[in-house]
């Protein structure tokens, strides 16, 4: 077998290729349709940080004393809320969804007020659990406007405020802590992963379906150039709809950027090479393009969403999933992509996930150039 | 006329479960996904580093270290001891949150006076952050009470937390009532969409329609194996949350599976219409894609429509997933009661109709 | 040229080898026909000269060298057209051809004296920046050709360039070849056509494997001299006639010629009496010259018998003599492109109608409309009086359609596609039960109920296909180029039922690119671009072309005339090879 590259031939393959991605409309869609499509989606509807949480307040007191407790929740900008005077009616309201927890301001709030010493009053906050992340930011906010409220109760009354410990939190790289300046990035690797793979999973299976691999097998093509040609036009292609993400994730979505783009480039390219991998050794192994098309979505996406620490936290998995997610390329993009946003070129960061990304490109490219033979059996 | 619908699920089930490679496409993503998302998809913050730099050499600073150290969202705790480190700690995400103890702490509370802590976060990851925050925050409220001389009391009230239908906010009683919807979801597109495609590219789309099945015939022998295949993963979900991840089923089965229905036919209305809009394989596969995403990432199941911007809520009305998760949740975990379930099962009723009337049309104008 | 020593190939997992001990030598400038049967070894056969697959036994020398071994020098030398031609569907018929030139390294000025050379040689020059999915099944072969000539190969390697492709580009794809040939290129040719194979100079005729016979066409033909003979001057039914025939002893083989009956006869038989077939009292005995097709047929064991068991089993259908199926001005427009121009016609009860045309005329456009599968654009199709596109379900009942492409199940089992086909068409319970036990029994399908469709042999696949077809017993049968790949044995088989059909009242309209089947119609419509331009009996079609230099011409004479008599308008707007299922 020939192993050598020829340029020419290769570079035919590569025209040919560039010729089925430009009038292929599927290709297109996938690579640059459905990106900004998903990155809007991502970009508006993935929000964690619930900026008004609907709460409700059941005022059982209706003292001026409750009623100015309840005066601090209305001011929270934090809080979205309603207020009933009977507790069935607000367990009805979160039952049915429309606040995700309540405040108890109990009968004998302002009696108990008045006393000057003896046991602190509970108030009972209820939430709806069945929505956990939301049920702790409304214990967090809750607990927040609670503690204003009594600061300035204290201040009122002319009390010195009791020598209380205060926890101020201060967030590096993102002040206002959005959560989209660090869901923007991490959504561009789900995305950068889904069309990678789907990309170039249909590509080999394609051929083979077409009864075109036949006669590029009966040619003097090389199962170097044969694999080449279908790495690099779909690279360029990748390349490009991953700039096309982050400059909607930059223009559109205001996200600020703080790297360099070069870094960007070179570890974007990283991932894509195991993207495309992927996808390759999927199509070329399952030979059929349906199959390859589902297999790429089972293996890459799903992964991608949950395994690669861009919503949820790897540190709080079991052990044996966090260790699975060592194999998960779409991890240390991820990873890669929050610090270039938001903290820009952070070197021992950015080079462990090169380092990573680069041998996930070379097992799959490699495992793929061993599943290419040459002939049909 | 009934034996003809018969003769057609039938076939459409030995399509669906004879061919080892399909019955795969089938089961596996249901196995995978119910042993990966409930221990994968959680926005709890457990067994996280903390890092600490602590300024004051006080006792105060030193018990409350030891409480953060024994908090269930750290395992592990690292001690720094300048400004670069800290900076390296959080820039290298060597730690979700480092706490910054002023060097006048001690000082401070021994004085009588209120001292400030310094919690820095990373705001890569804000969210979890945020939790563990609210965790920290717990810790030093307890502290300054405990501390507190009852007699120099400022603090007239505390708040209890009662978690309903999920005490412990427990990620898994939210992922796999979730589970069920999503799950239905899939598997009906796929053996609606998919399998019309199918028989397009085959040439057996032609063969139904020169025998004397209605297009409606073929519409219904194509609904009814994805009600069954879908209805039955449903079920393996919602045994496997009762009795594997023990989540207390309180609702009525019977109103669950009946809402399922409906929901399942609005969803094979939406297979139906891509189908007879695609004629390949690949264009019906993308056409699910296409679909799907927006139909999960905006249901609420990952992050709550609340949070989405306005004009993105009322879009996902048209979203039925949305509406279904509402349900599964509702029943499963609150029992809620008909009144309630009907709220949100008649725009499922609405789209189902909608739906299935356009791919009626498009069905029976498929000759052109 | 080519040397094939004891070759063997063995599959993985399949019982019975695909080549067992193979030797033959290939010789240049000549082309070497490869025939058989489906399931022969033809492709494995081809694949194995072409390095794509490795011998499991024995070996192969192409000039001394080896396939496998020294591919890289080899691969320069052979030129392979794979079954579905290898074109990108999406590409140029120029894009094409580049692609293949960059990958043999043809450059500079001989690539373009090259193309140009192929270009005229192929009469695609007009073409070259059309995309080959768009072009007609013809051209795509001849694209197919040019691409594979590209590298000036020693060897061609062509698998089954004939399939589906009309008798015009097939006679025009030969004359290229032959071409060839005489330039000293060794051509091995593998096809399903036995008048293709009789001009070959050699022929290897395979079957399961093995090597029936390797020589001259001629030679294998003229052991049959005196053996075929027609029946000229029936008077009475001619497929009763060839019934009868086909059932006796010494008959071998026998299909219809027109009017007329040609039978094989077994050696050493005297002389049957035409009057035995109730053939008319007019009726006679005349030799004629035996073909490379008797040779087959006698080397495979003969031809199936003239008894259709699966005509025997169906329900006879009163012949009330009505016209059953009828075109009125049907039309159908694609954009501005007509498909189908203002056809029309009329098929009585009992009839067998065939329409012919070339790739592209409009057959399948037409055939669609009739069966309801595509609306009109103007003008009407009926079917016993009902306009199916306002889709009477019950009118579809009496339909029976076998489409061009095999159409079935191919994920289910036999048993599960009869039983599917006969429920959708409301057969239950015991009745249902006893139609799929009847057809089981009639197609020898009862080692095969398990297997999946995918998995069978072509004519397996057409035989189910015919039988989910009729199981419900219907008045007209509709069959698109129902024996397209298929071998001449399996063939007669098909028209065996076909004709035994008929003679029970079933009508039948068929597709067809076999001119000899043609023959066995009633009545003939000769489509071409969108238009009937001649119609009648195989025979009276035949007389049309009779020339003094022809008294007496084939039927694919008289397709090739009919069409090229034709004025040429446009042939720089040819019609468009549109998709038929879009």
């Amino acid at each position: 077998m020939n192993r050598t590259i020829s340029l020419r031939r290769l570079r035919a393959l590569c025209h040919k290729e560039t010729l089925q991605i430009i009038r292929d409309p599927s290709s297109n869609i996938i690579a640059f349709v459905l990106p900004v499509l998903l990155l809007f989606i991502f970009g508006y509807g993935i929000n964690l940080d619930s900026t008004a949480v609907r709460i409700g307040v059941v005022l059982e007191d209706t003292s001026p004393e409750a009623r100015h407790f309840a005066d601090n929740l209305y001011g929270s900008p934090y809080l979205d809320v309603t207020t009933q005077l009977t507790r069935s009616a607000m367990e009805e309201a979160m039952i049915a969804e429309q606040v995700r927890g309540f405040i108890v301001i109990p009968v004998d709030f302002s009696t108990k007020l008045k006393r000057a010493a003896g046991p602190a009053t509970p108030l009972l906050v209820v939430t709806d659990g069945s929505a956990p992340n939301t049920a702790s930011f409304v214990q967090n906010y809750l607990r927040g406007a609670w503690h204003e409220g009594l600061l300035q109760r204290a201040d009122e009354q002319g009390k010195a405020a009791a020598p209380n410990i205060t926890l101020e939190p201060r967030f590096w790289f993102n002040a206002s802590a959005e959560s989209r300046n660090y869901l923007i990035p991490g959504s561009i690797t789900i995305i950068i992963t889904v069309i990678g793979t789907l990309l170039t999973s249909l590509v080999v299976a394609r051929e083979w379906e077409r009864g075109t691999m036949e006669a590029l097998l009966a040619s003097p093509v090389t199962r170097t150039e044969l694999l080449l040609s279908k790495l690099l036009p779909y690279y360029v292609l990748g390349i490009i709809s991953l700039f096309l993400c982050v400059a909607v994730a930059v223009f559109i979505l205001d996200i600020p950027f703080r790297g360099s783009l070069l870094v960007l480039w070179g570890i974007g390219s990283l991932f894509l090479a195991s993207c495309l991998g992927m996808g390759l050794l999927l199509s070329t192994s399952l030979r059929n393009q349906f199959n390859a098309a589902q297999a790429a979505l089972n293996a890459a996406f799903l992964p991608a969403l949950m395994l690669s620490g861009f919503i949820y936290e790897i540190r709080s998995m079991p052990t044996a999933v966090q260790a699975f997610t060592y194999l998960v390329p779409a991890r240390y993009f991820v990873t890669a992509m929050q610090t270039i946003f938001q903290a820009g070129n952070v070197w021992p960061v950015l080079l462990n996930s090169s380092l990573f990304l680069l041998m996930s490109s070379v097992f799959f490219i490699g495992m793929t150039a061993l599943k290419t033979r040459r002939g049909l059996e | 006329m009934l034996h003809r619908i018969v003769t057609l699920v039938l076939k459409e089930l030995q399509t669906l479960l004879q061919d080892p490679q399909s019955r795969t496409i089938l089961i596996l993503p249901v196995i995978l996904q119910l042993a990966l998302f409930p221990f994968a998809a959680t926005l709890e913050v457990t067994n996280n580093t903390l890092a600490v730099f602590n300024e004051d050499n006080g006792n105060e600073s030193l018990e409350l270290i030891k409480r953060f150290a024994q908090a269930q969202a750290f395992s592990e705790l690292h001690m720094l001891y300048d400004e670069t480190e800290v900076r390296d700690a959080i820039d290298n995400q060597q730690a979700l949150l480092v706490i910054r103890f002023p060097a006048d702490f001690s000082r401070q509370l021994a004085a009588g006076r209120g001292a400030n802590i310094q919690a820095l976060l990373d705001g890569r990851r804000s969210n979890s952050g945020q939790i563990a925050f609210g965790y920290l925050q717990e810790i030093i409220e307890n502290y300054s009470e405990e501390r507190d001389n009852p007699a120099n009391r400022a603090t007239p009230s505390r708040l209890v937390f009662r978690h309903w239908f999920n005490p412990n906010l427990d990620y898994v009683r939210h992922i796999v009532p979730s589970l069920v919807a999503i799950i239905t979801t899939i598997s009906t597109l796929i053996v609606t969409s998919l399998s019309v495609a199918r028989e397009h590219e085959q040439g057996t789309f032609d063969q139904l329609l020169v025998s004397p099945l209605t297009p409606n015939m073929i519409m219904v022998g194509k609904t009814l194996p994805a009600m069954l295949v879908a209805i039955s993963q449903a079920t393996i979900i919602l045994l496997a949350g009762i009795f594997i991840y023990h989540i207390p089923f309180v609702g009525s089965f019977w109103l669950l599976y009946a809402s399922m229905v409906f929901y399942i036919l609005a969803l094979a209305g939406f297979g139906l219409l891509i189908s007879s809009i695609c004629l390949t394989q690949q264009q019906s596969f993308l056409g699910v894609f296409s679909f799907v995403m927006p139909t999960i990432l905006l249901s609420g199941f990952v992050a709550p429509i609340e949070n989405m911007p306005v004009w993105l809520q009322y879009l996902d009305w048209f979203n039925p997933l949305t509406h279904f998760i509402v349900i599964v949740k509702g029943v499963f975990l609150k029992n809620i009661g008909l009144p309630l379930l009907l709220h949100n099962l008649w725009p499922l009723m609405a789209i189902a109709a909608v739906t299935l009337g356009a791919a009626n049309w498009l069905f029976n104008r498929q000759l052109d | 040229m080519v040397c094939l020593e004891s070759v063997q190939k063995h599959f993985k997992g399949s019982a019975k080898p695909a080549l067992t001990g193979f030797s033959a030598d290939i010789f240049p400038g000549a082309i070497t026909g490869l025939v058989g049967p489906d399931g022969a070894g033809k492709t494995t056969l081809i694949r194995l000269m072409a390095g794509l697959l490795t011998p499991s036994a024995g070996s192969i020398r192409i000039q001394g060298l080896d396939p496998i071994a020294d591919a890289s020098t080899l691969r320069g030398m052979i030129g392979y057209m794979p079954q579905k031609f290898g074109l990108y569907e999406d590409l140029t018929v120029l894009e094409n051809l580049q692609l293949h030139a960059d990958l043999r390294g043809l450059l500079g000025e001989q690539r373009s004296h090259t193309f140009n050379r192929l270009l005229e040689f192929t009469d695609l020059a007009r073409f070259t920046s059309r995309f080959a999915g768009k072009l007609s099944g013809g051209m795509k072969q001849k694209l197919g050709l040019a691409c594979a000539l590209l590298g000036q190969p020693r060897l061609l390697l062509l698998d089954e360039p004939g399939v589906g492709v009309d008798p015009i580009s097939r006679r025009e794809l030969w004359k290229m070849v032959n071409a060839l040939a005489d330039q000293g290129i060794a051509v091995i040719w593998s096809t399903a056509y036995l008048d293709e194979a009789e001009l070959c100079q050699q022929v290897l005729l395979m079957n399961e494997g093995q090597l029936l016979f390797y020589g001259r066409p001629a030679e294998l033909t003229s052991r049959l001299q005196d053996r075929a003979f027609q029946i000229r001057n029936i008077s009475g039914n001619r497929r009763k006639v060839l019934a009868l025939a086909l059932c006796r002893p010494d008959v071998m083989d026998g299909v219809i010629q027109g009017h007329n009956v040609r039978l094989l006869l077994r050696p050493h038989v005297a002389l049957p009496d035409p009057r035995e077939f109730n053939a008319g009292a007019n009726a006679e005995l005349v030799p004629v010259a035996p073909r490379f097709e008797d040779a087959f047929i006698e080397a495979l064991g003969g031809g199936p018998g003239g008894y259709s068991e699966l005509a025997h089993r169906l329900q006879p259908i009163i012949d009330d003599n009505d016209t059953v199926v009828e075109a009125v001005g049907l039309t159908k427009l694609f954009g501005d492109f007509a498909a189908t121009d203002h056809v029309n016609f009329a098929v009585k009860r009992g009839e067998i109608f065939g329409l012919l045309g070339p790739n592209g005329a409009g057959k399948s456009t037409t055939f669609r409309m009739l069966c309801g599968l595509l609306k009109p654009t103007s003008g009407n199709a009926h079917v016993l009086g009902i306009d199916l596109k306002s889709s009477a379900s019950l009118a579809r009942q009496q339909l029976g359609y076998m489409a061009q492409k095999f159409s079935l199940y191919g994920n289910l089992t036999v048993k599960q596609n009869l039983m599917f086909f006969s429920g959708i068409y409301g057969l239950k319970g015991r009745q249902q039960q006893a139609m799929v036990d009847s057809m089981t029994e009639v197609f020898n399908f009862q080692a095969l109920l398990a297997r999946k469709t995918d998995t069978l042999p072509l004519g397996f696949k057409q035989r189910l296909a015919l039988a989910c077809a009729v199981m419900h017993g219907p008045a007209i049968l509709f069959l698109d180029e129902p024996t397209s790949g298929v071998d001449p044995v399996t063939r007669r088989e098909f028209w065996t039922h076909i004709n035994g059909m008929v003679e029970k009242g079933v009508t039948v309209i068929v597709t067809t690119h076999f001119m000899d089947e043609a023959e066995y119609c009633d009545r003939i419509a000769l489509v071409f671009r969108g238009q009937i331009i001649a119609a009648g009996t195989p025979d009276q079609l035949k007389a049309q072309v009779a020339t003094t230099a022809n008294p007496d011409p084939t039927m694919e004479d008289a397709f090739i005339t009919l069409v090229q008599s034709q004025p040429n308008p446009d042939l720089s707007n040819p019609a468009p090879a549109h998709k038929a299922t879009s």
